[in-house]
């Protein structure tokens, strides 16, 4: 029969499922294929902390959610047009931000009386006409499909059922009218050693793909052309795999041996497996007894002249506090990541949250200030990653990075940077130069930057002591003077103050004056710009700042913001900018605090700019 | 990174490793002897200066590195090991040694210790046991022995105390050693023999506390109870102690026993002290503690295997061998990629 061809310009998928079955994978296919095309895009996996909850359960539920689109998006977006639903929990879960009319696939073999029950359903939803009203309902029993398709192989049958996340992905390539071939060629890499199930994966994807073609349930395919973005070579980014890029390239921009020293901890980890496969790069990655120990080895490695780094989330960075104190002591260079993700303590450790704002600015025993930058999309977390590198080397000092759960795992299309654009990160090692009376001055500082020496291990002549006891200005010698530790405290501090300079001026999404102005920092980023980029179009008033450097704020940050009748700061913490903001400012900024362990939407933030336009 | 130079080593006197910090322990404590005999070591030892690098925790002992004319990290409590991980694996070339004490390397740091140990990393380790906290005024430590009355145990301490060359042992060191502070030139032999050893070196230093725990190793050092209660060990050599060395360590059905030579028994039923054992290695390490035994010194375990840093630019060698020096421009590049015009 004849297919109908329709244009759209955005489209959202989510696919769910349990843990077992593939949800990931498959929306990561999806994403790869649709970066390909063209398409801006922006992904939001979800998944839960456990690695196979008990099968069917609600806390089993896998998720992966992608946006894209034929404009230039900025958020994984919000409700869903397309819900792939794998069995009876993931509908249970998720069911509620699907559109109306949207779009449901569901797999019925999984809708079994035990797993109904599992997921709370007195009976079948898609036998008792409760979805059809509302919903676009595909029920196909993708498990036989695949079984038939594998029929003449001679595979397990459980191997063979495991396929059907292929189908689903193959029938969704079919709906947006995207290849196959580039998950095929995946399929063909990722099971080199395992010729069968290549094939098995290959027929059930054809399987999907063929459905839609065939069958009579499909009469409507959607097209979302190319994006018009910039010029460039892209390729797909993860917020993780950008920060190891930022990494290594300010490792080789330096020219210093890049080291790694952590301990595994969710959501970080994939920057450890990372950098821990690119050893050609002259990258030494040292999996420590403990996040103490990962922070304690990148102090050694800092002191013997490495450009050092470690990541982590909060509950290791806690661990980290400590050491972190001796850091800016002992006025290492050095860069920290905290993948942040849902606290306190162990909290939710698979989900996103912004709420260490204040751990990273103020989580250390005494006066002990440390430069924090935040990362504002996935692709970002490159050039932060590189940007902290920069700044710690030139300050001589600890940096720290903020991403979050939502970056780290989040995906989208990043045009790739070329190595001369990057601003060049100058390291001058001590030499016998810089002796005062044939003396080396351990804490003789820049007059500039206010850096200190970085005199490494090794240097004939500037053999020397520090330590985390109060130092005396320029000689480094231990003293307890109290107009020493005065001087010396405020010099740290001045140090930090000095990178204000390195801020570029603050660039202003709409009028530079107005009704309202919206602050964000960090991952939130995308859904404040959308946010008022649809209230500008409506006309009103609103105009947006995005802040990548949380210490120290941009230096015009203060005269812009009284320019704006309110400030709306929306954060996934309860309001930790904000009081920032009252406090260095004495301006009346309002928060948008949601906790869910999820980016806060765009609607979210409409409505509660015109609550607070109208009130 | 700076160049470590290849060129003919530098003659140093004691001087030389002498900062110009004054010393600031108690006046007659152990910490000064073993302070003395490392600077009169060090010049023999045929390292160049700006190639030593001594870090430590925190504690009297931690001092340490300021009194060293070296390159030198006084950290904080319990890190000096991680802490020395790091610094030596940036730079293997670097001679790393790391001083800590009981509380430092057995209490608050105990875990970084034992993977340092397990890791092998070439790093020595000088552990000053004096079996008190000092630097906090007088509590007990986890090497005290049982019922210790201290400031915070007035009803006497309860906890079983670690024996640092059991843990060391069982830690899986390649090279656990001990000494005594008042035994000088003892004490050179075995810092020379910890720089030596490839990998990690365990030394542990009996250390007296002049002011919170006067004595504690009294019988070990005094000239009359010290023959029978320390047994020194030579590679290779009967396990003889006492005056003239005529006690002896047996074996009786694999249970150690000490024999008197004479009549009964001659030289030769004496075992011969073997560094590569294990198995006898980790009985002498057991007498500590036990008062029928003489507590060992000299080096009681020392293996030869490659060092972690060997192989961390060993793996780093064959990445580049096997892939060529890797490119940023043509990393960032991987992957799918696509052109937008």
């Amino acid at each position: 029969m004849e297919k109908t061809l329709k244009n759209v310009e955005n489209v959202i998928i989510r696919f769910a499922g349990d843990s077992g079955d593939g949800m990931q994978l498959t929306g990561g296919r999806f994403t790869e294929t649709t970066a390909i095309v063209g398409n801006d895009l922006s992904t939001l996996p979800d998944y839960p902390a456990e690695i196979r909850a008990p099968a069917g359960s609600l806390a089993g539920v896998s998720a992966f959610q992608i946006h894209f689109s034929s404009k230039d998006i900025h958020t994984p977006g919000d409700k869903v047009d397309v819900l792939v639903a794998m069995n009876p929990a993931a509908l249970k879960v998720h069911l509620v931000e699907l559109e109306h009319s949207g779009m449901l696939i569901c797999n019925t073999a999984s809708f079994t009386k035990k797993n109904l029950t599992y997921a709370g359903y007195e009976s079948n939803p898609l036998e008792n006409g409760a979805l059809e009203d509302y919903y676009n309902v595909f029920a196909i029993d993708m498990s036989k499909i695949v079984t038939e398709a594998c029929s003449d192989m001679e595979l397990p049958s459980k191997t063979v059922e495991r396929t059907k996340n292929l189908f689903a992905l193959g029938l969704l390539f079919w709906i947006f009218d995207r290849s196959t071939e580039t998950t095929k060629d995946w399929l063909r890499k990722k099971f080199a050693k395992r010729p069968e199930l290549i094939e098995a994966n290959v027929r059930a994807l054809d399987a999907g793909y063929n459905y839609g073609e065939t069958t009579e349930i499909f009469t409507t395919r959607f097209m979302v052309e190319k994006a018009d973005l910039p010029p460039g070579t892209y390729r797909n980014i993860i917020g993780n795999y950008a920060v190891s890029l930022g990494l290594v390239a300010a490792a080789e921009k330096s020219n210093l041996p890049l080291f790694y020293g952590g301990y595994p901890i969710t959501p970080a980890s994939e920057i450890l497996h990372t950098l821990s496969s690119l050893k050609h790069h002259n990258v030494k990655t040292f999996q420590a007894e403990d996040e103490i120990a990962g922070m304690a080895s990148i102090i050694g490695a800092a002191f013997a002249g490495n450009l050092a780094v470690t990541a982590s989330s909060g509950p290791g960075i806690s661990l980290k506090s400590e050491a972190l104190g001796l850091a800016v002591m002992a006025e290492l260079p050095m860069v920290i990541v905290n993948v942040q993700r849902g606290g306190p303590s162990t909290g939710l450790p698979t989900k996103t949250e912004q709420s260490d704002l204040f751990q990273a600015l103020y989580g250390r025993n005494g006066e002990a200030p440390i430069p924090v930058i935040a990362s504002a999309t996935p692709g970002d977390c490159f050039y932060t990653a590189y940007e902290a590198c920069r700044i710690a080397i030139k300050y001589m000092t600890p940096v720290i990075v903020l991403t979050d759960g939502y970056l780290a795992n989040g995906s989208e299309p990043w045009p790739i940077p070329s190595m001369d654009e990057l601003e060049t990160i100058e390291v001058k090692f001590a030499d016998t130069s810089s002796l005062v009376d044939g003396q080396f001055m351990p804490y003789l500082r820049d007059k500039k930057t206010l850096a200190r020496p970085w005199a490494v291990p090794g240097t004939t002549g500037l053999e020397h002591r520090i330590g985390g006891l109060e130092k005396e200005d320029v000689t480094g010698n231990v003293s307890h003077d109290p107009e020493n530790h005065h001087q010396m405290t405020l010099t740290r501090e001045q140090k930090l103050n000095n990178i204000v300079n390195e801020i570029p001026p603050t660039d202003i999404y709409g009028s530079p004056s107005g009704e309202l102005l919206i602050l964000s920092w960090g991952g939130t980023k995308g859904s404040c710009r959308t946010a008022v980029e649809d209230l500008q179009a409506e006309g009103r008033s609103v105009s947006h700042i995005h802040l990548r450097w949380l210490n120290p704020l941009p230096k015009d940050l203060g005269e812009i913001l009284i320019r704006y009748k309110h400030i709306l700061i929306p954060e996934i913490n309860m309001g930790q900018l904000s009081k920032i903001i009252r406090a260095e400012y004495l301006v009346d900024a309002q928060g948008l605090n949601l906790v869910k362990g999820k980016p806060i939407s765009k609607g979210r933030i409409i409505k509660k700019v015109n609550e607070m336009l109208e009130s | 990174m700076a160049d470590v130079k290849k060129v003919e080593k530098k003659k140093y006197s004691r001087m030389d490793f002498t900062s110009d910090q004054s010393v600031r322990w108690c006046p007659g404590c152990g910490d000064y002897a073993i302070l003395a005999q490392t600077q009169k070591v060090f010049p023999e030892l045929g390292i160049d200066r700006e190639n030593i690098v001594f870090i430590s925790g925190i504690g009297c002992s931690s001092r340490f590195p300021y009194y060293m004319n070296t390159y030198g990290f006084h950290t904080i409590h319990g890190r000096a090991a991680a802490i020395a991980s790091g610094v030596k694996i940036a730079n293997p070339e670097l001679s790393v040694w790391v001083v800590t004490g009981d509380g430092d390397g057995l209490s608050i740091g105990g875990n970084h210790t034992i993977h340092l140990l397990r890791r092998n990393i070439n790093i020595n380790v000088m552990l000053f046991n004096n079996r008190i906290y000092g630097l906090t005024k007088g509590q007990y430590s986890p090497t005290s022995e049982v019922g210790k009355i201290t400031k915070s145990t007035p009803f006497g301490s309860l906890d079983r105390p670690f024996n640092p060359l059991t843990l060391a042992m069982g830690a899986q060191a390649t090279f656990v050693a001990r000494s005594i502070d008042r035994d000088t030139k003892h004490m050179q032999a075995m810092i020379e023999r910890s720089h030596k050893h490839k990998g990690t070196s365990f030394l542990e230093i009996y250390q007296n506390c002049l002011i919170f725990n006067d004595g504690a190793f009294a019988s070990m050092t005094n000239k009359e109870s010290k023959a029978d209660n320390v047994i020194r060990l030579e590679h290779g050599q009967p396990m003889l102690f006492g005056k003239e060395n005529k006690k002896g360590i047996k074996f009786n059905d694999n249970i150690p026993e000490i024999i008197e030579i004479g009549d009964k028994y001659s030289i030769d039923d004496v075992l011969i002290h073997n560094e590569q054992d294990y198995v006898i290695a980790s009985m002498l390490a057991n007498f500590t503690y036990l008062d029928i035994f003489p507590d060992p010194v000299g080096v009681l375990y020392a293996i030869d295997v490659p060092s972690y840093d060997e192989h961390v630019v060993q793996q780093i060698d064959e990445a580049i061998g096997h892939h060529g020096t890797g490119s940023i421009k043509e990393l960032l590049n991987s992957g799918n990629t696509w052109i937008v015009e």
